[in-house]
């Protein structure tokens, strides 16, 4: 296998005050991969997602998105801080979809969607407008344009929220538990989204609870639990017999 | 049988007859009602009006930018920054306004002239009543508004600033576009309540001799000692503008809310659903 790899964490620490929360995450995703991070919760598998587009700051370790050290940069043989404006570059490239979704609820669905291209990336806004209807309609929501994200379900908010991402033409899209603020009936439209864009190549990390779809659509599952990467492989083989008895104890809780 | 609102009957009498035994007090009291309606649009008092609402609309504005700058500061990680607005706080809404309006007024006592280098000219010139009255309303209502500000950032979920981030704005565009936006859902109520008693507060400027509309009225009873008469035509004024404010108040809240109050619609449709979940 030699993909390009987009993320690669080595030894990657971070504390909340006294609380260790990473405790030397290591792992690489490549081009066009979906990485499926399942754990325990407080595990550290979203702090981790957060840390590499920068919502949280590595406290030691590194971490390498393609080829830019994430949060710093070399000055005279020294490692310096990011400043916000170079953060906010760094970023650019990297979708984000959140839990509780979101959205700005003082725009409207192609509003939240326009924002990024508009603002951020100085497109015009016919191109921006194009785009992003495109976007919506991709993700099954062409009636739903000037909708307020109050007007929608938590299943088309988060498909918003989704496109929002996407219309930042990000090269790796991060999903934070993307299903676990739903009703269980909307779960299925939004992994439909997620799975859509899987086959177009995407290279996702998704923190999941969802043992479907980290069978059917991921590339490798991670395995965390206090702070470390406990096990990974291909998603069947660690669903079927796995390995470690951390993971064992935890999937027979979660497949019940 | 519909239900009887007793309470309501009674109440209500009561409210009338109480009315009714003001309106005949009043009535007898030798005010000459026709007095008020002759001075209601005299052209001094009209001209103090006009005054009234320009320092008041001023004030306000003053207010706004300074509390925003202000309320920004404060929330600043810098602590130089956020100390100097801190203490501003403290200073311009611990001294009460008539004091402050004073001072700006009696500022050439101890600085005769003002400016930078080369540049001095006669402090008595440049602060006329108005420069004084606007630096002392506008400053006083700043420090407040600078608070009102930063409740409305607090109340803004950390999740659309983390959204906002994840999409690659800057610091500034999360400001102007997301955070302010929705904290103005929640500044502008007591935002129009802070209009309103700039507005009033602005008769206190009379002392420093601001034309405004008290002090119109001032000047013709003065004159011809219809001291009530001339004092009910600056209150029906007072609260006819402020009337107007609350219609404008009314229509700026519906436009900031927008977004938001559809929620009645959402809830209708999970009650729906649950009752769904119910049956299976």
């Amino acid at each position: 296998m030699n993909r390009t790899t987009v993320v690669r964490a080595i030894e990657v620490h971070k504390s909340f005050g006294p609380v260790h929360v990473l405790r030397g995450v290591s792992l690489e995703v490549h081009a066009g991969e979906v990485l499926c991070l399942m754990g325990p919760s407080g595990s550290g598998k979203s702090t981790f997602l957060r840390c590499i587009n920068q919502l949280e700051r590595v406290d030691d370790g590194e971490l390498w998105v393609r080829d830019e050290l994430v949060g710093y940069r070399l000055h005279r043989g020294r490692l310096r801080e990011l400043t916000e404006r170079e953060i906010t570059r760094q970023r650019r490239g990297i979708g984000m979809v959140f839990q509780r979704f979101n959205l700005f609820p003082h725009m409207t669905a192609l509003g939240n969607v326009v924002e990024g291209p508009l603002r951020a990336l100085g497109h015009n806004r016919a191109d921006a407008l194009a785009a992003a209807r495109s976007l919506l309609d991709r993700v099954g929501l062409s009636d739903k344009y000037d909708a307020y994200p109050a007007q929608l379900s938590g299943g088309q908010q988060q498909r918003v929220a989704i496109a929002r991402a996407l219309a930042m033409q990000p090269h790796l899209m991060l999903f934070d538990e993307p299903t676990s603020a739903l009703d269980p009936e909307l779960v299925g439209e939004v992994l439909d989204v997620m799975k859509a864009l899987a086959a177009e190549g995407m290279t996702m990390v998704v923190v999941t609870h969802e043992v479907g779809f980290a069978r059917e659509v991921g590339d490798t599952l991670v395995f965390m639990d206090g702070g470390v990467v406990v096990e990974s492989g291909p998603p069947a083989e660690v669903l079927s017999t796995p390995q470690h008895p951390r993971t064992r104890e935890f999937l027979s809780r979660v497949l019940g | 049988m519909p239900l009887r609102h007793y309470g309501r009957w009674i109440s209500a009498a009561v409210v009338l007859t109480l009315i009714a035994l003001l309106g005949m007090a009043f009535a007898r009291g030798g005010i000459e009602w026709s007095v008020v309606g002759h001075y209601l649009t005299a052209g001094a008092i009209l001209h103090g009006l006009g005054n009234t609402v320009m320092i008041t609309l001023c004030s306000m504005a003053l207010a706004i930018v300074l509390g925003v700058v202000v309320a920004l500061m404060r929330m600043s990680a810098n602590p130089v920054t956020s100390t100097v607005a801190f203490g501003y706080i403290w200073l311009f809404r611990g001294v009460p306004v008539l004091l402050q309006l004073l001072i700006w007024y009696n500022l050439a006592l101890v600085f005769p002239t003002i400016g930078f280098g080369d540049f001095q000219t006669r402090t008595i010139d440049v602060m006329t009543p108005f420069m004084a009255a606007l630096l002392g309303l506008g400053i006083n209502m700043s420090a407040y508004t600078a608070e009102l500000v930063r409740a409305g950032i607090l109340s803004v979920d950390r999740g659309q600033i983390e959204a906002a981030q994840a999409i690659s704005l800057t610091p500034g565009q999360i400001r102007r576009r997301v955070v302010l936006p929705q904290a103005m859902r929640v500044i502008l109520p007591p935002l129009g309540n802070e209009f309103i008693s700039t507005l009033k507060m602005s008769s206190l400027a009379a002392v420093i001799s601001y034309g405004e509309i008290l002090e119109s009225a001032e000047f013709i009873y003065y004159a011809n000692n219809r001291v009530i008469e001339l004092l009910i035509v600056a209150a029906i004024w007072y609260l006819a503008v402020v009337s107007v404010l609350s219609v404008v108040q009314h229509f700026v809240e519906r436009r900031v809310g927008r977004g938001f109050q559809h929620s009645v619609k959402r809830t209708g449709r999970s009650l729906g659903r649950s009752g769904k979940g119910d049956a299976a």
